[in-house]
């Protein structure tokens, strides 16, 4: 598919050819920023430019994180009580930190969502949802390592369950954890790995970050229509399109400074609210707690992984749970080949929005079951979930393109936009 | 398109709860000064804690995070130095290494920790505990009410039943607020167990109060500027966001053909 024709930069005064020809970067950033956009773009897509905040704000505040962190059993859990009491605007940093991580969930979230209802997976931007599922993953390892180096109770506890996981799988199970842990249990060796890992993921994710934002710019972006840019001339093309800059600039900065007042506001008057009050216990390999709990942004897929209860044949359940709740990140992987619908957007299938639907009230109820005490009712609503999870990609995307009666799609992004602003013309005002 | 921005929120909504009610617990809400986003610490209820702690607490709980220094800083307790020095040297011995003795502490030092082995230090106690949970594991209650920290420490110390037993050499104590009922701390205060200079009231609710508040702060020093930081940022936050609206419903006029 050739890219959306627009205007390229072009270097102007001498000095700039003279740079431009050794080094095009001012080329790289003029092209990236005024790249065309559809400009039927709605609200749910600013959680970019959120995620993108989110990554610089965690990099920032986790580097001057790091310049008072000690990483060290005996001293961890006292360092950071030091950058609470003692270092200038300590606490606002790591609060900053602990909530921004909650915030990247929130908004990637948001993200992942927003491209399954909109169809955004699909043909020819695979490679780009591929990218985003490789950053999630890279981001749940991030925010993992990084809720041990605390050292408090929930982070021992959590570092100990999450490794049991490698654990659990047959034969090759206990040389692997023991490889993970540095050792046969959660130790200092830990919590030397873990920090040098925690500090390394995010600038991998920077990477990967780079190579999203490059392959979606070699498709264009996506839009509520689903329907493509039209791309045979510039003219044409810029019938569908805005510029990048100003027009989703302004408005990506606008719904960042919104999001942005609640997200202080949680910062400020509840910062301890998403976190564990077990937390504030130093580490004590000797007491377990009442219940190990993950991070609320594990709890679906927590909920997963204890929702196989029986074993299977040789497998045993444990091992089955680790399948299911990897599984279930793989086969989210896979929509843009399972699902076979010719329509791209949620917006014309009315049967795909239901079953949509189902699955976003599936993700939430998993979360509650991630948080519950595994008894009475929970392990079966936790497998009705999971089992829904599994039959949204593997069957219902698949079933539906090929029986659902979709509606009819705009011809272009211009008829959809001039259906809702309509040009002068044709107004009776 | 809101139901998807909804679920966000929601999702915003659910929290874990870990702590989930062991048995039946009670959990009374106090009236805390510093509560809610303009809640202050009161900086005499903090004094009146200190000299709690002092004269209670600190026979057996530590608070080993906390500098005596800091009991002179705004927003806590807020004595002058002078004070801070004659407290830390009356009341406290440190060890010190480079005399490998005993000495009177000084402003710099660090509070001691526990000197029974099985009482948990309290510098972090308030933060550490969880009094308000659900309603069915939506996390509502914690918004509404706070993480309830406080006004769980001030529940155990006024929830004794007077009923005891023993248990392998130990004698356990009834507690309504304590997770499991018994609790292996005998019943700290009564009423009068300390004489305010402030002349406030000091029966037991009162006393367990004002501790209670003390140990928020020796958990959250920095909550009143912190609680600063979120009002200002979401003043000004808001003034940003009116200013970029505008800006960008005129950016978008021609373009959506509004003018």
């Amino acid at each position: 598919m050739a890219g959306i024709p627009h205007d390229h930069y072009k270097p102007k005064t001498g000095m700039q050819k003279w740079f431009h020809e050794r080094l095009p970067i001012a080329s790289l950033v003029y092209d990236t920023l005024t790249f065309p956009t559809p400009k039927n773009l709605n609200w749910m897509w600013i959680w970019g430019i959120v995620l993108t905040f989110c990554l610089a704000l965690q990099i920032i505040t986790g580097i001057i994180l790091v310049m008072h962190y000690t990483p060290h059993v005996d001293l961890a859990f006292d360092s950071v009580e030091h950058i609470m009491r003692d270092v200038n605007g300590g606490w606002a940093f790591r609060y900053l930190h602990a909530n921004g991580a909650s915030l990247f969930f929130i908004a990637v979230y948001a993200h992942i969502f927003r491209g399954l209802f909109y169809g955004s997976y699909k043909a020819p931007r695979e490679i780009t949802w591929i990218l985003g599922m490789l950053i999630y993953l890279m981001m749940m390892a991030t925010g993992f390592l990084g809720y041990v180096l605390p050292w408090g109770q929930m982070s021992f506890w959590g570092a100990t369950v999450i490794t049991g996981l490698f654990g659990a799988i047959p034969g090759v199970g206990s040389i692997l954890q023991e490889w993970l842990l540095g050792g046969p249990a959660v130790d200092n060796a830990t919590l030397n790995r873990f920090f040098s890992l925690h500090y390394l993921l995010p600038f991998v994710i920077v990477g990967l970050v780079a190579l999203h934002i490059w392959a979606f710019h070699t498709t264009g972006n996506n839009n509520p229509t689903g329907v493509e840019v039209r791309r045979k001339s510039k003219a044409e093309a810029q019938k569908d399109t805005v510029p990048f800059w100003p027009y989703y600039v302004m408005k990506d900065l606008f719904a960042l400074v919104m999001i942005m007042i609640v997200f202080m506001a949680i910062v400020g008057f509840m910062p301890n609210y998403l976190g564990h009050p077990d937390n504030y216990i130093p580490a004590n390999p000797l007491a377990t707690p009442a219940h190990i709990v993950p991070e609320w942004y594990y709890l679906p897929f927590y909920a997963i992984l204890r929702a196989i209860t029986f074993d299977v044949l040789f497998l045993d359940a444990k091992f089955l749970g680790v399948l299911a709740m990897f599984g279930s990140i793989a086969v989210m992987a896979l929509a843009p080949w399972t699902d076979t619908s010719p329509v791209r957007s949620g917006r014309y299938r009315p049967t795909f929005k239901i079953a949509f639907w189902i699955l976003g009230f599936d993700f939430m109820l998993l979360m509650w079951c991630g948080a519950q005490p595994a008894e009475g009712l929970v392990p079966l609503v936790s497998l009705i979930g999971a089992i829904y999870w599994f039959a949204y990609f593997l069957i219902i995307l698949p079933v539906l393109g090929w029986t659902e009666k979709t509606l009819p799609v705009p011809e272009t992004i211009e008829a959809d936009f001039d259906a809702h602003y309509p040009p002068k013309s044709s107004t009776v005002k | 398109m809101k139901k998807l921005l909804l679920s966000a929120i929601l999702a915003f909504g659910i929290v874990t709860t870990a702590n989930a009610e062991v048995g039946e617990t009670h959990i009374e809400d106090f009236d805390f000064s510093f509560e809610g986003p303009f809640g202050k610490f009161d900086q005499y209820q903090l004094q009146r804690g200190l000299q709690v702690y002092t004269e209670v607490c600190s026979a057996c709980h530590g608070l080993r995070q906390v500098a005596f220094r800091t009991l002179g800083d705004e927003g806590g307790p807020h004595l002058d130095y002078e004070t801070v020095k004659a407290y830390a040297a009356s009341n406290f011995e440190v060890y010190d290494a480079e005399k490998d003795e005993d000495r009177p502490a000084m402003p710099s030092d660090k509070f001691p920790a526990s000197g029974l082995e099985n009482a948990p230090d309290l510098s972090l106690m308030a933060k550490a505990r969880a009094g308000f949970h659900g309603p069915n594991g939506l996390g509502i209650n914690q918004i509404v009410k706070g993480m309830g920290g406080p006004e769980y420490i001030a529940s155990v110390l006024t929830g004794y039943t007077g009923k005891e037993k023993e248990q392998a050499g130990t004698t356990f104590y009834e507690n309504t607020a304590f997770p499991g009922g018994w609790i292996a701390m005998s019943p700290p205060l009564s009423d009068e167990l300390v004489e305010y200079a402030d002349g406030h009231n000091n029966d037991m609710y009162h006393i367990a109060e004002d501790v209670s508040a003390f140990l928020m702060w020796t958990a959250e020093p920095k909550m009143m500027a912190r609680q600063r930081l979120g009002l200002i940022s979401v003043v000004m936050l808001m003034v940003l966001g009116v200013l970029l609206y505008f800006s960008n419903k005129k950016l978008w006029r021609d373009i959506k053909r509004k003018s």
